[in-house]
Parts: C-alpha cells; sequence; structure tokens
C-alpha cells in the first residue's frame, strides 16, 4: 500500500519535534480526517530557513509527508519554500495511495501557515 | 522475531481437521448434490449430513438452515429477502451494523424504504424498550445484531425477540461474530433468522448459512436452480459446507473451556495496557463482551500509525481511525457509541482466538507501550497538553 519510502519516513521521521525559539509556527487540522499538523521553523536575516521541525498526528502517509516537507524546505528561501507543491512532497515520497493525497495537502498549508506567521510579524 | 495474530475478528486460519474433512469433497466425493446418480447421492448424503449438524449446534431444525457465501449475503438475503416477502415499507436496524447489514439497509432507502437507525448508549447497546417504541404498522423487520465486530458488545437479543415476538415483526440477528465465540441457540434467543459466518470459527471463507425458523420465508434474491429449497439457488459449496460443520463441531466442543481461556488472555491484556500505558480508554462494554475482543483508544495518537508499528513488530491488529477506512471518515460504530474524533481516530481492536498465549498478550503490551510513547512524542495534541 506504501513505498519503502513512505515507510521509511514513517518509521525514521526527519526532524522531528518541538522547536524553543522558533521564528514561526504553522499548525492546520484536517476536517476530513482529523489529522494534525503543526511545524515550526527557523529563518536568518535573508529569509532563509535554517531550521525546520514537525508534529503530526495522523496516519504513516501524514507522518511521512510532514517529514519529507521538512526535508524540502531546509536551506531554501521563504520565496522558494511557497513554491513547494503537494506534487513536490508525494513525488519525493514515491507516490500516494488516492485517499492519502489530502494528507501531502496538509503538509504544504502547514508550511503556509506558518510562512503566514512568519510574514506577519 | 515473535509473530502475534490479534485479528480473528476479520478472520481466523483454517484448522487441519477442517481443512482435512474438506479435501474428500474436491477430489473423490465431487459429484453434484442435485445429481440422482451415485456420484450426486454421495454429495447429497453429505451436504444433509453436515445441515442436520449445524443445525444440531444452534438449536434449529436441518430444514431451516440456508447455505451461503457467506455472512453478507446471508444478511442480505434476510433483508431483501423479507422486503420481497411482506407488503411494509418499515425496517429497523441498529447505528452500529456491519456493513453487510447497514449498506443493505441504505440501499432500500433509496428505494423508498424508511429505515430507523436505533442508537446505542456509550458501551454499544441497543435498548430494547426503544424497539417497541420504532414499530410501526408498516413495519416488516427488525434486524440488530447479536455481537458487534468492532468493540465486542453482546446486545440483548433475547429481550427484543419477545418484543419483535409479540407484534409478529420478523425480527433477525447477525450472528456471524458470535457463533462459535459464545452459545447460540435460535431457540433460546426466540430469533426468526440468524447469520453464521464459518470463516470467523476456523472454518473456509465463502461459506456461511441463515437459519430462517419454520413459518418464516424470505423470498429468494438470486434466481435459478432450486437448491436450498428455492431460496438460495446455485449447486451447493460441498467441500464449503463440509468444513463449516466441522468447524462448527470443533468450536462447540471446545466452547466452555476457550470462552474462560481467552476472556482471561482478553482481561490480561486489558489490564496489562492500563497498568503501562497512561490515557488509554477501553471501547465497549466490561462484561456484555465477546471473549476475544480488546478495543482501545491511545488519546494523542492515531490508529493507522499504531497498525503499522505494531506490524513492524510481528503483531496484525486494526483499527475503527479514519485513515484507515479509505473513506476518511472514522467508525460509525464508534461514532454513533458518542465517541469524540479523537478518540475513535486513536482506536486500536485487538481480536484473540484459540492460539493466543500469555506470552503474546506480555509481547504485545510491552511493544506497544514503547510505540506509543514513540507516537506520542511525535504528537502535537500530547504535546500542547504537557506544555
Ligand atoms: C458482524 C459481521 N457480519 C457480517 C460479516 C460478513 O461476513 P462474510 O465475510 O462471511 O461475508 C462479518 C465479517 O466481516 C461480520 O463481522
Amino acid at each position: 500500500m506504501y513505498t519503502e519510502k513512505v515507510m521509511d519516513h514513517f518509521q525514521n521521521p526527519r526532524n522531528v519535534g518541538e522547536m524553543k525559539n522558533a521564528d514561526a509556527v504553522g499548525e492546520v487540522g484536517s476536517i476530513a480526517c482529523g489529522d494534525i499538523m503543526r511545524i515550526y521553523l527557523k529563518v536568518d536575516e535573508n529569509d532563509i530557513i535554517t531550521d525546520v521541525s514537525f508534529k503530526t498526528f495522523g496516519c504513516a502517509a501524514a507522518v511521512a509527508s510532514s517529514s519529507v516537507m521538512t526535508e524540502l524546505v531546509k536551506g531554501k528561501s521563504i520565496d522558494e519554500a511557497m513554491r513547494i507543491t503537494k506534487k513536490d512532497i508525494s513525488d519525493t515520497l514515491g507516490g500516494l495511495p488516492a485517499p492519502k493525497v489530502h494528507c501531502s495537502i496538509l503538509a504544504t498549508e502547514a508550511l503556509e501557515e506558518a510562512i503566514k506567521n512568519y510574514q506577519a510579524k | 522475531m515473535r509473530k502475534v495474530y490479534l485479528d480473528h475478528s476479520a478472520t481466523t486460519p483454517v484448522r487441519k481437521e477442517v481443512l482435512e474433512s474438506m479435501l474428500p469433497y474436491f477430489t473423490e466425493a465431487w459429484g453434484n448434490p442435485s445429481s440422482i446418480h451415485q456420484w450426486g447421492r454421495t454429495s447429497r448424503k453429505a451436504v444433509e449430513q453436515a445441515r442436520e449438524e449445524i443445525a444440531q449446534y444452534i438449536g434449529a431444525e436441518p430444514r431451516e438452515i440456508f447455505f451461503t457465501s457467506g455472512g453478507t449475503e446471508a444478511d442480505n438475503l434476510a433483508i431483501f429477502g423479507t422486503v420481497e416477502a411482506k407488503k411494509g415499507m418499515h425496517i429497523i436496524t441498529s447505528s452500529v451494523e456491519h456493513h453487510g447489514v447497514l449498506d443493505a439497509c441504505q440501499y432500500l432507502e433509496k428505494q423508498g424504504y424508511e429505515v430507523t437507525y436505533l442508537p446505542v448508549n456509550e458501551y454499544g447497546q441497543v435498548n430494547p424498550e426503544d424497539v417497541r417504541k420504532a414499530l410501526r404498522p408498516d413495519t416488516v423487520l427488525v434486524t440488530i445484531m447479536y455481537a458487534n465486530n468492532e468493540v465486542g458488545t453482546i446486545q440483548p437479543i433475547k429481550e427484543i425477540a419477545s418484543i419483535t415476538r409479540e407484534a409478529g415483526v420478523w425480527f433477525h440477528t447477525d450472528a456471524v461474530q458470535a457463533v462459535g465465540s459464545i452459545p447460540v441457540d435460535v431457540k433460546d434467543l426466540g430469533v426468526d433468522m440468524l447469520t453464521l459466518s464459518a470463516h470467523k470459527f476456523y472454518g473456509p471463507k465463502g461459506i456461511g448459512a441463515l437459519y430462517v425458523r419454520k413459518g418464516v420465508r424470505p423470498k429468494p434474491i438470486t434466481h435459478g436452480g432450486g437448491q436450498e429449497r428455492k431460496i438460495r439457488p446455485g449447486t451447493e459449496n460441498v467441500a464449503g459446507i463440509m468444513g463449516m460443520a466441522k468447524a462448527l463441531e470443533l468450536a462447540i466442543a471446545d466452547l466452555d473451556q476457550n470462552m474462560k481461556r481467552i476472556t482471561g488472555l482478553r482481561d490480561r491484556l486489558i489490564q496489562g495496557i492500563r497498568e503501562n500505558i497512561p490515557e488509554v480508554v477501553l471501547n465497549g462494554h466490561a462484561t456484555a463482551r465477546l471473549p476475544g475482543n480488546v478495543n482501545m483508544s491511545f488519546l494523542y495518537i492515531e490508529g493507522e500509525s499504531l497498525i503499522l508499528s505494531l506490524d513492524m513488530v510481528g503483531v496484525a491488529v486494526s483499527s475503527g481511525s479514519a485513515c484507515t477506512s479509505g473513506s476518511l471518515e472514522p467508525s460509525h460504530v464508534l461514532m454513533n457509541m458518542g465517541m469524540d474524533h479523537q478518540q475513535a481516530h486513536g482506536s486500536l481492536r485487538m481480536t484473540l482466538g484459540v492460539s493466543t498465549t500469555a506470552e503474546d498478550i506480555d509481547y504485545v503490551v510491552s511493544e506497544l507501550t514503547q510505540i506509543v510513547e514513540k507516537l506520542r512524542a511525535m504528537s502535537p495534541l500530547y504535546n500542547s497538553k504537557n506544555l
């Protein structure tokens, strides 16, 4: 059902945990399935995301999507990070089963929320 | 790695003796029971012998047993067969039925029938008085399951049956999870129709039966030959029928002993989890519960994550989480018991069977303890609570 990549990110999630002194936090909940994702960003004076971490309440696809998303944004500028799509996440994971595509959307929404909060500061 | 199968409510392995009882009917006695030559007569004799045995094990007459392709078909036959046979547009069921009943009722609603889905209390039980209140002059059927497949809650079938009997309305019960796990006697229960399925009691998949009390006669829902007294036409699954009879014989022979042993293991699992893992909730009823059913919610984490993590350490379980349903909806059973979304999301069903040992249980408790800790460390809900 899941690709090896998904299972790897589920078993060994990258950048998991909360972040002290984060510059921005974004949290979204899926109305559809009840999953919740929270992401923390550390951003330097040049708008580069230097550190990122997440916490997720959800299935393997949700955990893997969050984990891959943190890998994709690390080192990117805010502008670049905003261009990450659900397809980037699902492609990096080698694809997600159809009913689980919304998990990758949740990851991009959490990121957008964090960036929005950063920009509002 | 240790392998522990705790998903016996999904299906069970076929016992060796059961398989052996079936094999001759593939290669030796393979005749069509409807043929009048000796090949046919041998098969007919075997089928009728099996029918007699199965009837006896559930307190029925042989003529009251109709073989089907399993639980789903027997449920469908009871429901569609009844609305075909009786005049009236109203059906009463519960809000926690298996999809074999639930989806059939929802289909009938689309055809213009009215269906009352009776509520259940927090333990998943129907109140018999609600059945009485829901009865109408145009009610043709009451269908309420004997034991729930998710939370193991046992319904007050006898009490409901006395109400429907008084009202003269047919009463069907889906006893798929009950037969082979707890005593089932159709006369004692007083039901008009009862569904059973062999693969839940160590028999083969694809064979089941509908008990239909004498004097009750649903119409066939498939049309063809005259088999099963025209109620369920089609050449009999002879080997399957033989396997079901053998499986039921073995289940009944060991019933008391297994009930006692498995209930003990069930309570060991519940207690082990409660002692080692904080913030867990037992779903379902404490005592009106199938011997092998444990259903618990692990707050702040999600069921599919639990299933996959347990799978990696050799443990097979299931969940009522939205993430495992394919529909993004958590289990209707848990939701209709009044559970909040998060609790349903973190539910885990562990169903024990005849091969489960105390060592299995202790292994599961210890693995689960570590897994829950790891997943909770990842959960934004757990965190925010402890900040
Ligand atoms: C309560 C209940 N009813 C019906 C069924 C369906 O039985 P079958 O798999 O034989 O169609 C099941 C099994 O999944 C069940 O648990």
